[in-house]
C-alpha cells in the first residue's frame, strides 16, 4: 500500500536541527525558552516519527525512497536521501523517544548550568545527525552523520570542559572511535571502486551481496564486511576499541543515557544490520563479528564486577551489551540485535537517568559512599530496580525476551557462544545486583548532612524515568518466543521465530543466581564481601584496573606516537622553520650588505663602479680564452 | 710600435695614480689633482694616437688641447665650490660630505 506519512520523514531530522539552528543564532542569553524549544522540537520529531511508524505497522505501507542528486561527476552520480523501511521507522522511534525524554530531564538535571543552551543545541544537533544516519539511504549519507554524531559526541563528552578529565575523555572518545571511522571509510571507498556503476545506496548493496551474490569475490567481500564491523567496534565499543566509552562518563549523565548508551553507540549495531548483506556473504566476517561480540560481552561484564563509579558500572554494561548485540549478529540473527538494541535502549537510558537523579541528589559517583537511598528517593530507586531487573533478564520484562532471543539463535550456532552468553547472563545479574542494593538498600555510607537532604528529582526528571521504567516492562512483549511479530514487520515476513527451551532455563538460572548472589554479599551479608578480595587480590585489582588495556595502549600507542610528535616537531623547528629563517636571513643580510654600499660617499661609489668595470672587461676579454 | 707602447704605458699609469688618489685621498684638493692627473693620462693617450696612431692626424693634438683648456675651467669652477664648501663646514676632508646619503 503507497505510503503517506513516510515521504515527510526527512522533517524529522529537520526539526531538531532547526532547533540548533535556531539555538546557535539566536540563543544567547536565553536559559529556559531554548531549552524548551529544542525540547518541543524533539517532541514534534517523535510524534512524527510515532505516525510513521503507526502507519507503517497498520497498513503495511511499502518502502519509500526520497531524495535528490547530490554531486554528478562524470558517470558517477552521489544521490543524497532518504529511506524510510520498517526497520528505520523502528529506529526513528526509539531514537525521538530517548532524545525526547532526554531533553526533558535535561531540563531539571541541566537547569542551573549557565551553559544550558548550548547544552541544548548540541543535544538537538546530535538528534538530528543521529536521525540523519539512519534515515540515510546510502553509505555516503551515512558516513556524514557518522561523523556529525562522533563531533556531537565529542562535544558533549568535553561539555564541562573546565575538568581536565572531561577534556581527556573528549580526546579520547573522539581519537579512538576515528581509528574505527577510518575502517568504515576504507570500506566504502572499497565498495565504491567495486560496486557496479558505483552505487553506494543501501538497496543496490542488497542487489548486489545478497539477490544476484557473486559479483564481487569473497576475498574482497570479506574485506569490506571486516572494515565495516571495524568501524561498528569503534562507534559501539567493542573490543579492543571499547576503552573510550567508560571514560565518556565525565559528560553530563543524561548525555550518557542518550548517545552512549541508547542511541549513538548502538549506530554500530544498526550500521552492521543495514549492511547485513555484505556479511551474509562471508562467513569469516560474521565468525568475527560473533567472536568479538561474545568476548567484549563477557570482558566487559567481568570489569563491570569490580567498578565503584555508578556510571562506569553503567558503561561497562553498555559495552557488554552491545557485546550481545553483535554476537547476536554474528549468528545471524539480525531480528534479535535489533529487539535486544530496541528494549537495551530503554532500560538502560532509565538505568542512566536513575543514576543521574542519584548524582543529582547526593553528588558523588561513587556507590561506596551510597547506600540507603531507596526509602528517601522512591521513584528513582522503584524505577532503577524495574531497570536492574530488565538488564539483568528477569522474565517478564523486556530484557528477558531479548536476551532470550540472542541466546536461542546463539545456541542453535554453537554452544561455546551460549554457554559465554550466559556466563555474561550471570555476572550481568551480579554487577547489578551489586550496584543495586549498595546504592539504594543497607545505611547511608557517605555524608550524613547530604543524605539528609537527598529526595527525588522535579517532575520534569522522574516522568522520563516512569516513562522509560514502563517501557523497559513491556518493550520486550513485541516479540516472544509465542510471537515473532518483530521480526516478521522488519524483515517483512522472512523471520522464523526459535525458542530454545534450554536457552530460557540457562538464562533465567543465570540471572536470577547472579541476582541471589548480589543480594547475599551486598544486602544480607551472608557472603562476606572480601570473601574474593582477601583470597585472590590480583584478580580484584586486575579488574578494578580494566584489564590493563588502557595502560597497554598507553604503553603501545600513545607513548610512541607522542614520540613520533615530538620528533617531527624538532624536525619542524630545526628543518622547516629553519629554511623558512634561512631563506628571510638572507635576504636581510644581503639588505644589510647593500645599506653599508650607501653610505654617501662618493669614493665608495667610485669604487664599486671601477671594480665593476674591471669584472666587466676581464669577463669580456677572457671569453676570447674559451 | 713599441713608442706607442710606451706612451700608453705611462698614460695608464698616471690614470691608475690618478684613481687610487681619486678613490683613497680625504684631501679633496688632493682627489681634485688626482682627477686632474686621470685627464691628463687621456690628454697623453690622445696626443700619442694622434702621433703614431693608425691614422696620423693633428686632430687628436688639437682635441687634447681643448681638453686640457676645459680641464683648467673645470679646475677653477672645482676649486670654487670647494671653497664655498670650506667656509660652510670649515673642513675639505671628503668623509664628511655625505649629504646624498641624507
Amino acid at each position: 500500500m503507497a505510503t503517506v506519512f513516510s515521504q515527510y520523514a526527512w522533517l524529522v531530522p529537520a526539526f531538531p536541527l532547526a532547533a540548533f539552528a535556531i539555538l546557535t543564532a539566536f540563543g544567547r542569553g536565553w536559559s529556559r525558552a531554548g531549552a524548551w524549544i529544542a525540547t518541543l522540537a524533539s517532541l514534534a520529531s517523535f510524534a512524527l516519527s510515532l505516525i510513521i511508524a503507526i502507519e507503517r505497522i497498520v497498513s503495511n505501507a511499502e518502502d519509500y525512497v526520497g531524495g535528490f542528486d547530490w554531486l554528478r561527476a562524470g558517470a558517477v552520480n552521489l544521490t543524497a536521501g532518504y529511506e524510510v523501511t520498517n526497520l528505520t521507522a523502528l529506529m526513528l522511534v526509539v531514537v525521538t523517544l530517548v532524545a525526547f525524554l532526554v531533553n526533558l530531564y535535561s531540563l531539571g538535571y541541566m537547569g542551573e548550568d549557565e551553559r544550558m543552551t548550548v547544552f541544548f543545541s548540541y543535544v538537538a544537533l546530535f538528534t538530528s545527525s543521529m536521525l540523519g544516519l539512519v534515515l540515510a539511504d546510502n553509505l555516503m549519507i551515512l558516513y556524514v552523520c557518522w561523523e556529525l554524531v562522533g563531533v556531537c559526541s565529542f562535544l558533549l563528552i568535553g561539555f564541562w570542559y573546565r575538568k581536565p578529565e572531561a577534556r581527556a575523555a573528549a580526546k579520547k572518545a573522539f581519537i579512538v572511535t576515528r581509528v574505527g571511522d577510518l575502517g568504515l571509510l576504507i570500506a566504502i571507498l572499497l565498495l565504491f571502486w567495486y560496486m557496479p556503476d558505483h552505487a553506494l545506496d543501501f538497496a543496490s548493496l542488497h542487489n548486489v551481496f545478497h539477490t544476484q551474490s557473486g559479483i564481487i569475490s569473497t576475498s574482497i567481500t570479506t574485506l569490506i564486511a571486516l572494515l565495516i564491523f571495524v568501524g561498528a567496534v569503534g562507534k559501539s565499543g567493542q573490543f579492543p576499541l571499547h576503552v573510550w566509552l567508560p571514560d565518556a562518563m565525565e559528560g553530563p549523565t543524561p548525555i550518557s543515557a542518550l548517545i552512549h548508551a541508547a542511541t549513538m553507540v548502538a549506530a554500530g549495531v544498526f550500521l552492521v544490520v543495514r549492511t547485513f548483506d555484505i556479511f551474509q556473504a562471508s562467513q569469516a566476517a560474521l565468525d568475527t563479528v560473533a567472536i568479538v561480540g561474545a568476548f567484549t560481552a563477557l570482558f566487559a561484564a567481568t570489569i563491570g564486577l569490580a567498578q565503584n563509579d555508578i556510571k562506569r558500572v553503567l558503561a561497562y554494561s553498555t559495552v557488554s551489551q552491545l557485546g550481545y548485540m553483535m554476537l547476536a549478529l554474528g549468528v545471524g540473527s539480525t531480528t534479535a540485535a535489533m529487539f535486544h538494541l530496541f528494549t537495551h535502549a530503554f532500560f538502560k537510558a532509565l538505568l542512566f537517568l536513575g543514576a543521574g537523579s542519584v548524582i543529582h541528589a547526593i553528588h558523588t559517583q561513587d556507590i561506596r559512599e551510597m547506600g540507603g537511598l531507596g526509602s528517601r528517593m522512591k521513584a528513582t530507586a522503584w524505577t532503577f530496580g524495574i531497570g536492574v531487573l530488565a538488564l539483568s533478564g528477569i522474565p517478564p520484562l523486556s530484557g528477558f525476551w531479548s536476551k532470550d532471543a540472542i541466546l536461542s539463535a546463539a545456541l542453535e550456532k554453537s554452544p561455546w557462544l551460549f554457554a559465554v552468553g550466559v556466563l555474561t547472563a550471570f555476572f550481568t545479574a551480579l554487577y547489578m545486583a551489586r550496584l543495586f542494593f549498595l546504592v539504594f538498600t543497607g545505611k547511608a555510607r557517605g555524608d550524613a548532612a547530604t543524605y539528609a537532604r537527598a529526595k527525588d528529582a522535579p517532575w520534569t526528571m522522574t516522568i522520563p524515568l516512569i516513562v522509560l521504567a514502563a517501557l523497559a516492562v513491556v518493550s520486550g512483549f513485541v516479540q516472544t518466543p509465542m510471537s515473532g511479530w518483530l521480526g516478521s514487520w522488519l524483515w517483512s515476513g522472512e523471520a522464523k521465530e526459535h525458542a530454545e527451551g534450554v536457552a530460557i532455563v540457562a538464562s533465567v538460572a543465570a540471572s536470577l543466581l547472579g541476582i541471589y548472589l548480589g543480594w547475599l554479599i551486598y544486602a544480607k551479608g551472608t557472603i562476606r564481601r572480601d570473601a574474593v578480595s582477601s583470597r585472590l587480590p590480583w584478580l580484584v585489582k586486575l579488574l578494578e584496573r580494566k584489564y590493563y588495556i588502557d595502560e597497554l595502549y598507553e604503553l603501545l600507542f600513545v607513548r610512541s606516537l607522542r614520540g613520533l610528535g615530538k620528533a617531527l616537531a624538532v624536525f619542524d623547528d630545526v628543518v622547516v622553520d629553519g629554511a623558512v629563517k634561512l631563506a628571510g636571513g638572507a635576504v636581510a643580510g644581503l639588505g644589510r650588505l647593500n645599506t653599508r654600499l650607501q653610505n654617501g660617499q662618493v669614493q665608495t661609489y667610485g669604487l664599486v663602479a671601477v671594480i665593476a668595470t674591471v669584472v666587466l672587461v676581464l669577463a669580456i676579454a677572457g671569453r676570447r680564452f674559451w | 710600435m713599441s713608442m706607442l707602447a710606451s706612451y700608453l704605458t705611462l698614460a695608464a699609469v698616471l690614470f691608475c695614480i690618478g684613481l687610487y688618489g681619486v678613490l683613497t685621498k680625504r684631501n679633496a684638493i688632493i682627489v681634485l689633482l688626482s682627477i686632474e692627473l686621470m685627464l691628463n693620462a687621456a690628454n697623453l693617450n690622445l696626443v700619442a694616437f694622434s702621433k703614431y696612431g693608425v691614422v696620423p692626424s693633428l686632430t687628436g693634438q688639437v682635441f687634447s688641447l681643448f681638453a686640457m683648456t676645459l680641464a683648467a675651467a673645470e679646475a677653477a669652477v672645482g676649486v670654487a665650490v670647494l671653497i664655498a664648501l670650506y667656509r660652510r663646514r670649515a673642513t675639505v676632508n671628503v668623509d664628511e660630505f655625505d649629504e646624498l646619503r641624507r
